[in-house]
């Protein structure tokens, strides 16, 4: 066991907790008062926002080749997000992202 | 939430949120596997699964855990890299703010990634759908994905095997999200925003706690709120 029973419950509980405040916090809060136009005109852009930046490091620094920037992966995005914004197809682009990076695999002889 | 109108909304959310099975099963899969090696047992590794439902916090607080970090720590950590939630929760009040305090509470519980940047790629393309039909939409994503996160885990808890590595299926996690995203990058702002939060998030890297994610957001933010202003100077 790496740790006390008590130690981890703390864990499990205060995490699941504070998890759950913070995606209450605004949603809850504020709920269905009028939000000011500057306010709104920044929440526009949550989404654009956090997903890239969440995405990238794992794009250039893959933990699957320890971190060491990977061409098939860097492809594969690539591929995912030209079919992503040309056709508007998730499926689509996941299957291109994922079809190129093993296609790659295969070519480079790592798979 | 019994109208045809709301059932139609939470089956094309169920199915919409559906590919990302893909990246649900095996990372829950994951989960089950490294925390029963690093030595919790079925309660407390499910417990955890469904309390957090947050794998990437999940993630830290194991390893975390097994360096013997401060409890403190561990928590505060894991927390770190759920605050981006935060913004999602203030994202959505627009959308599903006027739903009751009960609704929004389920809601919150069911907040994640995938449910949040489906949704409101939908609510984006269609501004007039009432709230009932949002809300439907977004459980529908919930449904498709949420209880598969919780068998995967089990099942990785149970069978202590995950999926192996030349599947490469760690990848469908930011091809999921690519694929999602990129549809969203059709106006301008939308594209500065995206290109400053890639920018800020390679820059800012060396940041602890996931510190950068939350700085390349706000400052992403910020550029695409100010390209919006700008165009509409322009055009007036």
């Amino acid at each position: 066991m790496m740790t006390s029973t008590t130690t981890l419950w703390i864990v499990i509980i205060s995490l699941g907790l504070g998890t759950y405040l913070i995606r209450f916090s605004f949603l809850g809060l504020i709920g269905g008062r009028e939000l000011p136009e500057w306010c709104l005109r920044h929440l526009r852009y949550v989404a654009v926002a956090v997903m890239p930046a969440l995405i990238t490091p794992l794009v250039i620094w893959p933990d699957a080749t320890g971190g060491e920037t990977d061409p098939a992966r860097l492809l594969a995005a690539l591929a995912a997000f030209l079919v992503g914004i040309k056709y508007d197809s998730v499926i689509g682009a996941v299957f291109a992202g994922m079809l190129t990076l093993y296609g790659l695999q295969y070519l480079l002889g790592q798979a | 939430m019994f109208i045809p109108e709301s059932k139609s909304a939470f089956w094309s959310g169920f199915r919409d949120c559906s590919p990302f099975i893909l990246v649900v099963s095996p990372f829950g899969l994951l989960f089950g596997v490294v925390a029963t090696e690093a030595g919790l047992n079925l309660l407390e590794t499910m417990t955890m699964t469904v309390l957090v439902i947050a794998g990437a916090a999940q993630f830290t607080a194991l390893a975390l855990l097994e360096d013997q970090a401060p409890t403190i720590i561990v928590i505060i950590a894991a927390l770190a890299v759920n605050l981006r939630m935060a913004m999602y929760s203030a994202a959505l009040v627009p959308h599903l703010g006027e739903l009751s305090l009960g609704t929004r509470a389920i809601a919150s519980y069911f907040m994640v990634d995938q449910t949040f940047a489906v949704s409101i790629k939908k609510y984006e393309q269609q501004p007039t759908w009432p709230v009932t039909r949002k809300v439907a939409y977004f459980f529908g994503c919930a449904a498709s994905i949420c209880p598969l996160w919780y068998s995967f885990t089990l099942l990785g808890a149970l069978v202590g095997q995950s999926i192996p590595k030349e599947f490469s299926l760690d990848f469908a996690i930011p091809i999921c999200f690519i694929a999602i995203t990129a549809p969203m990058l059709r106006s301008l702002p939308h594209l500065a925003a995206a290109l400053v939060s890639v920018l800020v998030a390679l820059l800012l890297a060396w940041m602890p706690y996931n510190l950068w994610l939350l700085a390349a957001a706000i400052i992403a933010m910020m550029v695409g709120a100010r390209t919006e202003l700008w165009i509409a100077r322009r055009q007036s």
